[in-house]
Parts: structure tokens; sequence; C-alpha cells
């Protein structure tokens, strides 16, 4: 079992997160594809210091023994590397789209230059 | 205003002819259907400037609605449906049009139905019209689970806009000026007319619905497949979620 003070400032800094992703989707700044993923992830946090055993429970489902918490951890890690390689694609297409403008604009530049003689 | 009933009114013809209108046709690898759907915009109204706006097709899209006598906008690469339209809509408010209705590329909405959608638009009594499959008139009939997520859609968004809407998802579409200019400066990105029913209301443009027929694709594919439409509309049911607490809205009038 979590001690209470600890479930407590978890509970408190998930809400916390939940609304500062709300607030960035309102003010434009996130876009609901990205959203949803951070949505859910601060759900999952909210979840985990709300029902206290859970890390307990979800250890002794995993096979885990000595010390619960390092399943959290697993699964933190993971879902860090997971969204780093997203982040990693979008990097790459945006900076593929980048050339592309680039490319396009140059060569409307030249365009324009040849016509106005 | 008084009129005397001996007043010469303008026919729904002659309105129609006084306004600088465009027809908006987003397409994406619709090489097979292109051709056919600017030919019939030209016969129903030769006096609309046809802008093809080509989401980055990998086929001639581009070459045959050139052929074919549009104007064809070609982005440089796919910026999905809503960067698309919104294009037009762009190219639309530069140019001075006062007109516009969207056409999609894939030959779904049959341009002979162009009429009834434009008329609530010309008569003063809408910003923007939406052709709708649902609003009367019978023929189209979904899947079941299509029919569901139509569902769920039409009655969120009737709530948010405290208006009855059916077909939420309709990109059958007339707009006057106002209509234009809002779409200008601001579309949403994927699944943009559920959002942009919502974003009208909030600027309190007048929408109206308008019963219309729609056809199966003649060709090409659609872009949405069944798991992409749930994670869709996980995503949409967050942005009208969202939405609600939007208060700043762009301010139109001092642009």
């Amino acid at each position: 079992m979590t001690p209470l003070g600890i479930s407590i400032a978890a509970a408190l800094a998930s809400l916390a997160l939940l609304a500062i992703i709300f607030e960035l989707i309102r003010r434009h700044r996130l876009r609901e594809r990205y959203a949803l993923l951070w949505l859910l992830a601060g759900i999952v946090l909210l979840v985990l210091s709300l029902w206290r055993s859970s890390v307990n429970t979800i250890a002794g489902w995993a096979g885990v023994r000595g010390y619960p918490p390092a399943v959290l951890f697993a699964v933190a890690t993971l879902f860090i590397l997971v969204v780093l390689l997203h982040y990693s694609t979008v990097v790459s297409k945006l900076s593929d789209q980048n050339v592309i403008l680039a490319q396009r604009l140059a060569l409307l530049e030249a365009k324009l230059r040849d016509s106005e003689g | 205003m008084a009129e005397t009933a001996t007043e010469v009114q303008p026919t729904p013809l002659e309105e129609l002819k006084a306004r600088r209108r465009v027809a908006i046709v987003p397409a994406l690898n619709e090489e097979a259907c292109i051709g056919r759907v600017v030919e019939e915009i030209r016969a129903f109204d030769s006096g609309f400037e046809i802008v093809v706006v080509d989401d980055g097709s990998a086929d001639r899209t581009a070459d045959v609605a050139r052929a074919h006598g549009a104007r064809v906008i070609r982005l440089p690469f796919n910026l999905g449906i809503g960067g698309a339209v919104q294009t037009g809509f762009r190219y639309a408010w530069e140019n001075g049009f006062d007109l516009a209705v969207r056409v999609d590329g894939d030959g779904q909405h049959d341009p002979a139905e162009l009429n009834a959608i434009i008329q609530p638009v010309l008569a003063g009594e809408a910003d923007i019209a939406v052709g709708s499959r649902f609003a009367g008139g019978a023929g189209y009939r979904p899947s079941r689970s299509r029919r569901i997520g139509i569902r769920i859609l039409a009655w969120t968004v009737s709530r948010l806009v405290r208006q009855r809407v059916t077909d939420t998802t309709s990109g059958f579409q007339a707009l006057n000026r106002r209509g234009i200019q809002l779409f200008a400066a601001d579309y949403p990105h994927d699944y943009p007319e559920v959002e942009a029913t919502v974003m009208v209301h909030r600027h309190r443009l007048r929408l109206r619905e308008v019963p219309v027929r729609m056809r199966e694709r003649a060709g090409g594919r659609s872009s949405i497949t069944a798991l992409r439409s749930v994670y869709y509309m996980a995503k949409v049911l967050l942005a009208l979620l969202v939405g609600i607490f939007r208060r700043n809205v762009v301010p139109l009038e001092d642009r």
C-alpha cells in the first residue's frame, strides 16, 4: 500500500498535468493528436495514485518480487521510449517537408526572376 | 423595408450571376473522377471559377484537372483534407470571391444538387449552407457502425450549436463572404466539418442544412478506414469538448 501522503501528492501532480494538457489544447498550442496520448498518460498516472494498492497488485501480476515499484519504472521507461521514437518519426517527416518547401521556393523564385527579365 | 408586389425581384439565376463565385474542389489521387467533377460543375454554371486543390496526389490528378480547364493549386505535400480545403478558402478570400461552394473531387457530390445548396446563401438566409444526406432525402444507408458514429456526432454537435444538425461530416457546402473569411482564417485539421460546424455557431454565423442526395464513390477509395474512424471519433469528441471552453474566438471584424 502506498503511504497516504505520497498518494495524495501523486494525485495532485497528475491532476495538475491533466489541467496543463487541457489548457494547452484550449490555447491551440497542442494538437488533438498529441493531446490524446498525453491525456491517456495523465489518466494512467491518476489511477495509479488513487488506487493505492495498484503498484503491488500489478507487480504481483507481473511476477515481480522484492521491489514492486520496479514495474512502474519499467512501464514508464517503455512509454518514454515509445514517445521519443514517435517524435523521431515526426521530426524526420518535418525535415523532409522542409526540404521540399525550400526547393519549391527556390524554383519559384528563379522562375519569377526569369519572367521579370 | 416595405416591398410592393409590383417591384421586380431578381430571379435566383440573376442573383447568382451577380456574385463572383468559385468552386473549391479538394482532390487526392482522383485522376479517374476529377475530370468529370470539373465538367459537371461547369455544366451546372459556367460562371464558377473552378479551383482544384491537389493535396499531394501521386497520380495525374493535377494534369487531368488542368486539361479540363480547372485552375489547379498543387500542394507540395499532403496536408490532409482540412489543410487542402482551407487553401481553397484562402484563395477565395484573397481573390475577392463572395460565393464559394465546396465539391469533393471523388465524385460523391453531384454538382446538379448545388442549386439547392446555394439558395439559402443567395437569399441571405444563411452564411453557410450544408448539403445533408439525412435531412429528408432518402437513399443513403451507411453501414451499422458508421451509422452509430454519425448519430453520436450529430447528437453532440446539435446540442453544442442548439440547432438540429443531421450530417456533421458533409463537405458539400456553399458559403458567402463571411463564411469564406472565417474558414480562410481558421479551419480544423482532420474531419474538419464537425469542428467547423461548432466554430460557425460560435462566430454567430447562420448555418442551414439542405437535404441532398450523394452518390457512391465513382472511383478511388475513401481515406477513412474502420480502425481510423474510432481514433478520429475520440479526437473529434475531444476537440469538441475542449472547444466548449474556448472563449476567445478569432476576432473577424478586426481583420
